[in-house]
């Protein structure tokens, strides 16, 4: 006979305000199976929790409900809470008559009708519990970095000077990320590349760093701290090993007009190249679209010229399968494309160019070797006027609903290092709103107004258009309440940012979640920032989220603390909640392993009696309880329902839908 | 047809002998000349027995998942349609290829003896197939329908070709010809919600819950099945006087979605003249509309749709559904 107790909390006025929680405890005592219910005004605190535990002891309570806030909050309390008491953890079950109940309802009545049937709800499936145990399962102690920004850069660090291996993919030929394509940083206005470099090179020479540059993440199966990652590496048709970036063959290749993406493709380059001076590694890369030898089989001549014999035209991608505990996501950004912002004549006008390409037009490496000069004629820009919210926190479906946070930022630093180094440029920016918190922020940003006198016009721009070689920016000035066009010389668009597209693959490959922005989610908000729901992912820089380089490399860091917590474990405890099939009713069709994310379930030929003395081998499924993360999409799939959840048994949701459906 | 049932017949006999096979799965007849029955053949003798003809619909395929437990190897004869189920069934894993010799037979469309009663001839005692003409020979005269008429309503559609064989059995080539097995179900969507209700309701109020529908079907399969295991909370339900309108064929349904091939079978043995087949269909549709055309049984291997996923996968809001909004 089950003796359930029920514990109604009041979470402060959270619930007791909107839910009559004396009532809902009072109704429950007549509910079948319940001898005990009480109501607290803080279950979780102490006291609740020793109230709890008497209950248990006293009247030899088989299992609990507890109708609290969510069990994301408070569930793994809870069943500490039983188990101090003797009873099996997972015979705690909890409705959530806060976040479910409480803060959605106004009417009371109603609110505490609701709460009654959820926390009917919740006995109903605690009737049907088992006790269960969790088992364990070993932690692979290294980790998996996706990306080689900066983001990844400082994980990667972090995570290896505690004394764990770290391998590092990065999709391009080179680590390193935006921060390498960037100037100068705000708000101290040093040398982007003189204090990312000293990283690069700190990872490249980590015993405990592996880079695999010019790779990507193909196919990852298994769960936290057992991940099995295939990494594709990409042919570049040199041999990593043997090249010295001695650069000779990027002075011979005969094909030199391919566009130079480090450059925001404001020049060109070989085919065969090396992305930028500091690149980590230090090894040429052939672009197959431009190679000569690769498209006509006739050419030859870096190979000729090389003097290590590095060049390998019959280089294939290939592939490299290995284990990790953990995994951080980083990812991290590209600026949107522009197609959907006629108005600012960005396709239509070399001398409309966006911030990052700015960032390179006033870079000692870029394209103009430092001296900002305008892309279509060369010559110095007198006038410059710059857009801000160039499809950020555009709702009309063109841009992005949100803030990408960080051009507010270097669009008063562009226009404080134009003012500092060319005094009779005229510096104009247009403005929704200035937001700069953070420290010594705003303070840069007066800077920029009060003493390098940039023109901040608070308005839109409607529209830029070329007139006689000038380009005519039409916008509003609000504060002055009237329509101004300037005579521009170079318009820099603040162009929002957005994921790298291929985060997409990777959130799928690690059934990460991703919102309706792609950028990846975290496990909770304010609590679990730089987890994703997925045990064992974490998440570095701007794939979670826009942010600018501080923010990132805290980040970093904090993955990388989480990355080390469970690295530093020998054994994590599994969670028992995982599929199980009825065997006698397993069909063997399948069905349920080609659903499974994991890779969990396996087959095996089985002997069952059949009646009359008979038997026969049966094809029936198998689950591996260290990998089963409990999702149930096998449960769903099965078609003879053969496939169960523990915990959440297909029985114990039936009783659950027809304790709401009952009046 | 009588020249392929003689091959056929000769073909089981040789194979028997030869002990190449254990047994031979086919066809027998029945107590009329418009009922015969699947049936395995296990000497020269019971070939006896063996009949091929233009009511031979059933498919056999399903009866292999039992018979190929059994020792030793069996022949079957496939018409086109028989080969997808046949296929499922092996990617399923519940028929091991290798106990199988799948004999492809011609098929040229089956006959539906409601449909030659319903046409007025009460009492059938013999067929006979000229081209588009049905000579049925009865003791109150004969009578000439025409063929496109008096064919199994799954067969009215059918364009299959045979996906698996391991000698094939085809003396007639059936003539190409287009057709368009929606249609039916495009009637359904445009239907208001209310309507299609309605239609459904109506349709589905005549079921008694013989069950032959499941039993039939090659992709309910199951050792058991949900509806007859009191663990999976709808069993109970089944009793419910409204269960067979508003939940048993659709259950059904998406039990079978992704792995249905179109084999028409439940239509076909509904004692009711339920068109179960367009439930299917209209899975099948939405299937093709949203994850690209895909044909149940063309392979014995590969992903399905509805069991595997790709990036390319549509978002459940876009989703088409085909229906009048």
């Amino acid at each position: 006979m089950q003796r359930i107790g029920v514990f109604i909390c009041w979470c402060g006025s959270n619930i007791s305000a909107t839910v009559d929680v004396v009532k809902v405890a009072e109704a429950m005592k007549n509910e079948p199976g319940v001898v005990y219910s009480a109501n607290y005004q803080y279950m979780c605190s102490e006291n609740g929790q020793q109230l709890i535990k008497q209950a248990i002891k006293e009247h030899n309570l088989t299992g609990i409900v507890v109708g609290a806030c969510s069990p994301r909050m408070h569930e793994a309390t809870f069943r500490k809470t039983a188990e101090a008491a003797g009873l099996n953890p997972y015979m705690v079950e909890i409705a959530n008559i806060r976040e479910h109940c409480s803060w959605i309802h106004k009417d009371m009545d109603e609110a505490t009708e609701k709460a009654i049937i959820l926390v009917r709800t919740a006995i109903a499936k605690v009737k049907l519990n088992a006790p269960l145990m969790a088992g364990e399962s070993p932690v692979i102690k290294r980790a998996l970095v996706i990306g080689g920004g900066i983001a990844g850069i400082q994980a990667a660090l972090d995570i290896a000077d505690a004394g764990f291996e770290v391998d590092i993919v990065e999709k391009n030929a080179t680590i390193g990320g935006r921060m390498a394509q960037l100037d100068k940083t705000f708000p101290t206005l040093d040398c982007s590349a003189c204090i990312l470099t000293p990283k690069m090179v700190d990872c490249a020479q980590h015993e405990k760093i592996d880079i695999l540059t010019y790779s990507e993440v193909e196919d990852v199966k298994g769960f936290v701290g057992n991940f099995s990652v295939k990494i594709r590496r990409k042919a570049r048709y040199v041999d990593e090993s043997k090249c010295t970036g001695c650069k000779v063959c990027m002075e011979k290749c005969p094909s030199k007009k391919g566009l130079n993406a480090f450059n925001m493709n404001l020049n060109t380059r070989p085919a065969i190249y090396i992305p930028f001076a500091q690149a980590i590694p230090n090894v040429a890369v052939i672009d197959p679209e431009q190679c000569i030898k690769l498209k006509t089989g006739k050419c030859g001549i870096c190979q000729k010229f090389c003097g290590v014999g590095a060049i390998d035209y019959e280089q294939k991608d290939t592939f490299v399968e290995r284990q990790y505990g953990a995994i951080v996501v980083a990812t991290g950004y590209k600026p949107i494309d522009l197609d959907a912002f006629n108005e600012y004549g960005y396709n239509d006008n070399k001398d409309v160019v966006t911030s990052l390409e700015l960032e390179r037009l006033m870079n000692a490496a870029g394209p103009t070797n430092g001296v900002l000069l305008r892309p279509s004629d060369g010559k110095h820009p007198k006038v410059i006027t710059f857009i801000q919210c160039v499809g950020s926190r555009d709702s009309s479906g063109c841009g992005k609903p949100y803030c990408s946070k960080i051009c507010c930022m270097y669009t008063a630093k562009h226009a404080m290092l134009i003012r500092e180094k060319y005094p009779d440029t005229e510096v104009h920016v247009f403005y929704i709103d200035v937001r700069t918190p953070g420290k010594n922020y705003d303070e840069f940003f007066r800077r920029a107004v009060e003493q390098y006198g940039v023109d901040y016009i608070k308005g839109m721009v409607g529209k830029v258009y070329n007139e006689n070689g000038k380009l005519m920016v039409q916008g509003s000035n609000l504060i002055d309440n009237e329509q101004v066009t300037i005579e521009s010389d170079l318009v820099v668009l603040a162009a929002a940012i957005e994921p790298e597209p291929s985060v997409r693959k990777v959130a799928t490959l690690l059934t990460a979640s991703i919102d309706t922005n792609n950028f990846l989610t975290e496990s909770h908000a304010k609590l679990r920032p730089v987890e994703s729901p997925t045990a064992g992912v974490y998440l570095a820089g701007v794939c979670q989220g826009p942010k600018d380089i501080p923010e990132t490399v805290s980040q970093a860091s904090a993955c990388a603390a989480k990355v080390i917590g469970l690295l530093v474990k020998d054994k994590l405890k599994t969670n028992p909640c995982v599929a199980t099939p009825d065997e006698s009713m397993c069909n063997g069709c399948s069905q349920c392993a080609n659903v499974c994310a994991y890779g969990a379930i396996t087959y095996v030929d089985k002997e069952f009696r059949i009646g009359g003395g008979k038997t026969e081998v049966r094809r029936v499924a198998s689950v591996n309880p260290a990998v089963c993360q409990g999702c149930g999409a096998c449960t769903v799939t099965c078609p003879s329902g053969a496939m169960d959840l523990k915990g959440f048994s297909s029985k114990q949701i039936m009783s659950e839908v027809e304790a709401i459906c009952k009046k | 047809m009588k020249e392929v049932e003689l091959k056929m017949k000769e073909r089981a006999k040789a194979l028997l002998e030869s002990g190449e096979v254990a047994r031979v799965v086919g066809w027998k007849k029945g107590d009329f000349c418009f009922d015969p029955s699947p049936a395995t053949f296990e000497t020269v003798d019971e070939l006896n027995e063996f009949v091929y003809d233009y009511f031979c619909g059933a498919n056999l395929s399903k009866y292999l998942i039992q018979i190929a437990k059994k020792e030793g190897k069996t022949a079957v004869f496939l018409k086109p349609c028989d080969t997808y189920s046949f296929n499922q069934l092996v990617k399923e894993h519940r028929i091991d290829r290798e106990k199988i010799y799948v004999i492809a037979v011609e098929c040229l469309a089956k006959l539906d003896i409601e449909k030659i009663k319903a046409a007025g001839v009460s009492v059938v005692t013999g067929v006979e197939v000229v081209d588009k003409d049905v000579n049925v020979s009865s003791p109150y005269g004969n009578v000439t329908l025409y063929k496109p008429d008096v064919v199994l309503t799954k067969c009215a559609t059918c364009n299959k070709t045979h996906q698996v064989k391991d000698e094939e059995i085809i003396l007639h080539q059936r003539p190409a010809r287009e057709v368009d097995r929606f249609a039916e179900v495009v009637k359904l969507e445009n239907m208001t919600p209310d309507e299609r209700f309605a239609f459904w309701r109506e349709q589905l109020s005549k079921c008694i819950r013989c069950n032959a529908c499941r039993n039939v079907c090659p992709a309910c399969s199951c050792v058991k099945c949900v509806f007859d295991n009191p663990n999976s909370g709808i069993a109970a339900k089944a009793n419910d006087d409204k269960f067979e309108e508003q939940l048993f064929h659709v259950i059904r349904a998406f039990h079978v979605s992704g792995r249905c091939t179109d084999c028409g079978e439940c239509s076909r043995v509904c004692p009711q003249n339920i068109p179960l087949h367009l439930l299917n269909r209209k899975f099948i549709k939405d299937i093709d509309t949203n994850y690209g055309e895909y044909q149940a049984g063309e392979t014995s291997e590969g992903k399905t749709p509805l069991t595997s996923y790709t990036e390319s996968d549509i978002e459940p809001n876009d989703a088409v559904n085909g229906e009048a909004k």
